[in-house]
């Protein structure tokens, strides 16, 4: 038992706010959609609020993409395509990306703060995490521009054309970043659609875009809803589609292009397992858990939701986690302490509490930390579930927010089974001081990724994507240009 | 005696532990927390003398520092204690009388810890006979890397003993056992001998006090307070020089073993320059501007 779980020390040690300071932050009060390198109104003339999920508040209003600006904004990137893109060196295609990449270092510390206030995650998170890894895929993929024979050796490569992407809510900008950077360096032009309750990074990002100068109608963002999407999707001109996003879309998507030429790639949900060991360092074990599963609220497709503890270390893991559960700070997302911020969205927070009460009906025993709930603003505090099985609807289902299901086992071939028992394989972690266990298990798990001693690590060089349900096609590294290229 | 150190689990991750110690000392201290937090460190200081140079007017006239960090500004705590070596545990309980300064001591031939058993125990009964409050040893690393265990774990519960009412840090010298494993596994066997505080370093090996090996001891105490109920201190010593670093290892404290762990009762710093960064840190804390440093006396 965790007597410290019980210490309630009279003389305590608070830290006091540490705000990140937001007045070189440069929002406008209405955003267009961008098409042909330009901002433009809407033919629609509907504008739509985002706001910040931690108090409510309407940060700005952004243009709303009807079907003629899905057909405007397609026909600007294909103009590009035949006139500009398609028909400069790769050499110089590399340049433009590059300058991409530094313009968005270069403005990190105001990708941060907007990516904070619009989504709701922590800004320790947007800093260290979002903004730079989105620099660093532009980077990445401007490398391969002019380097494309090395990729697919002994074979002609060719950009496919227009490739509509869509893109979710829970890492903005850095999604952006990972479909647009392989997709240029291949040689392709872009309509991308962020998410309805994201857009503001996009729109930035767009900004940016204008200021490297890239050929009118290169990169076209048009913000917008599920029509939008499904206009892009459903666009005869388009030639790739690239999807991040649930699984029942993706399904949507494969269904509406069976048949036809367009070549689509989907990244969609996960119920990962993450697997401790008797063996295992206990005490990272317990920080790799909280990075699997309260990184970014949960909202993470890769999430480790599932967890697998061998018997005999479950009450210590338990107890520990509960405790360092306890030192999670939920808060003001732009407070540099704090580790957990607001959940996305209304719609989001529901969905969370919608499965957690099933899970307490189920009869799950839940534990959530004590910490107080602001009173504006959508929150979830740091869950846990124990006495549940692959049974249990919780254990089912992708709930996207900061909520654990733990498990015990028993055997290795035990744990495989039921790792593996989910339509979805995305992404695994196991935890073992014996390198040889870590060989043998990550072979046998069915997903994409499999972390061992750490988790929800990532880096332009590594491919990720989903087996089963989870997906089609990776993203990121060499096998990320693959999907934007037809091979002779 | 029995080792009974493997009922806890021994494995530490390297990499882990780095990455944690990266995301604890990211917390940003600021305003009210900051102050109250340099004002727990000053009172956490052993204030340390450790040379071969060292001579009673050199270690009289850091003990009057001790009882008066900064007279200009005022209600400063003093520090925890005085840290010298042996044959000065006269001149500084004589310059400490009626400071409620507690004295330390380095013993069981300090730094290396090359002597006998026996001679360990004479200097450890003459210290604590001449006045010292706190009894900071060393253990026999040659022994304890050759995994002679129970040599180590009797030699402290020996010199702890020799102890009679004197708290006693035990140092590891994490700097010699190089491995998380090593210092986790040392860890408990001080806990389980009978410390009442573990210390990283002597200060004399490079690297001293590395944050992976404080968190790796703090968990270490963890474990043992869970597992017995007993409270056991933790002294990192040795390159702590800022109030940031300072700030950050309190921060690790509290975020690793609570509030209570926040005393000089149960933890402290060993350090020789520390005091007069974190003074400067108050005076700007509260003037809003950085003072020179001929302003803070160096002793």
């Amino acid at each position: 038992m965790n007597k410290l779980l019980k210490d309630q020390s009279k003389e305590r040690w608070e830290y006091s706010p540490a705000l990140e300071s937001t007045d070189h932050i440069q929002l406008k009060e209405k955003y267009d959609l961008f098409i042909n390198g330009e901002f433009c109104p809407s033919e629609s003339e509907k504008y739509f609020e985002t706001i910040n999920p931690a108090n409510e508040k309407v940060i700005a209003q952004v243009a709303y993409a009807s079907n003629k600006d899905v057909i405007r904004a397609v026909s600007s990137a294909k103009n590009s395509y035949n006139k500009y893109w398609s028909k400069l060196k790769p050499s110089e295609r590399g340049k433009y990306i590059f300058r991409i990449a530094r313009l968005i270092a270069d403005r990190a510390r105001e990708f941060a703060v907007i990516e904070t206030i619009d989504g709701g995650k922590p800004i320790r998170e947007s800093k260290q995490v979002d903004v730079p890894l989105a620099a660093a895929h532009f980077f990445y993929y401007a490398g391969w521009s002019d380097k494309l024979q090395f990729a697919f050796h002994g074979k002609t490569h060719n950009p496919l054309g227009v490739a509509g992407q869509i893109i979710p809510w829970n890492f903005p900008l850095l999604m952006a970043a990972w479909k647009i950077a392989p997709a240029l360096a291949a040689g392709n032009t872009v309509v991308l659609k962020p998410a309805e309750t994201t857009p503001l990074t996009a729109m930035k990002l767009a900004e940016v875009i204008q200021e490297a100068d890239l050929p009118p109608g290169t990169v076209n963002i048009i913000p917008g809803d599920g029509e939008t999407g499904k206009n892009l999707v459903q666009n005869p001109e388009i030639n790739k589609i690239a999807f991040t996003g649930s699984t029942e879309i993706g399904k949507f998507i494969q269904s509406s292009l069976a048949g036809s030429s367009v070549k689509y790639t989907l990244e969609l949900g996960g119920k990962a397992a993450n697997i401790i060991f008797r063996d295992a360092p206990i005490d990272q074990s317990v920080e790799g858990i909280v990075n699997s599963i309260f990184f970014n609220q949960g909202h993470v497709c890769c999430a480790g939701s599932r967890l697998f503890i061998q018997e005999g270390i479950e009450g210590e893991i338990i107890d520990k986690l509960k405790y360092r559960m306890e030192s999670l700070i939920l808060g003001d997302p732009l407070d540099k302490n704090t580790d957990i911020g607001a959940i996305n969205s209304k719609a989001q927070l529901e969905r969370i509490d919608h499965y957690v009460r099933i899970g307490q009906e189920e009869g799950g025993k839940i534990f959530q930390s004590s910490c107080s709930i602001p009173d504006k603003g959508y929150w979830f505090p740091p869950t846990l579930f124990t006495e549940v099985s692959q049974s249990h609807k919780i254990v089912q289902k992708e709930i996207f927010g900061p909520v654990l299901a733990i498990q015990t086992f028993r055997t290795p071939k035990e744990v495989i089974n039921k790792a593996n028992n989910t339509p979805y394989g995305l992404s695994g972690g196991i935890w073992t001081d014996k390198g040889s266990k870590i060989f043998k298990i990550s072979k046998e798990i069915q997903a994409g990724v499999v972390w061992a001693n750490t988790f929800n690590k990532f880096d332009p060089s590594s491919p990720f994507g989903g087996y089963k349900e989870s997906g089609i096609g990776r993203e990121g590294g060499l096998q990320g240009l693959l999907p934007y290229v037809s091979l002779d | 005696m029995p080792i009974v150190s493997n009922k806890f689990n021994q494995r530490v991750d390297q990499i882990g532990s780095s990455e944690r110690v990266k995301r604890l000392f990211s917390r940003s201290i600021k305003k009210e927390s900051k102050f109250k937090a340099l004002h727990l460190i000053l009172s956490m200081i052993d204030l340390t003398t450790l040379e071969g140079k060292d001579s009673p007017g050199k270690v009289r006239q850091m003990c009057y520092k001790a009882a008066h960090l900064h007279d200009d500004f005022p209600n400063l705590p003093c520090v925890a204690a005085v840290c010298v070596y042996p044959n000065l545990v006269k001149v500084a309980k004589d310059a400490l009388v009626g400071t409620g300064i507690k004295i330390a001591s380095v013993a069981t031939g300090f730094p290396s810890g090359m002597a006998t058993t026996k001679e360990k125990i004479i200097e450890v009964r003459k210290v604590v006979k001449e006045g010292a409050d706190e009894v900071d040893m060393v253990i026999s690393r040659g022994e304890f890397l050759r995994g002679n265990l129970d040599f180590v774990s009797e030699e402290i519960s020996a010199v702890k003993e020799a102890c009679g009412g004197a708290h006693l840090k035990v140092i590891l010298e994490t700097g010699e056992l190089e491995s998380l494993d090593n210092i986790r596994e040392a860890s408990f066997l001080a806990m389980e001998s009978g410390a009442d505080f573990i210390k990283t370093s002597t200060g004399k090996i490079a690297p001293a006090a590395e944050p992976t090996a404080v968190l790796t001891m703090l968990e270490a105490i963890r474990d043992y307070f869970n597992k017995t109920g007993k409270r056991v201190g933790m002294k990192p010593a040795g390159g702590i020089s800022t109030a940031k670093q300072g700030i950050q290892y309190l921060v690790m404290v509290r975020e690793t073993l609570g509030h209570h762990w926040l005393t000089p009762d149960l933890f402290r710093f060993g350090a020789s320059s520390l005091a007069n960064d974190v003074l400067m840190q108050i005076v700007k804390q509260s003037k809003g501007i950085y003072q020179s440093p001929y302003y803070f006396s160096v002793d």
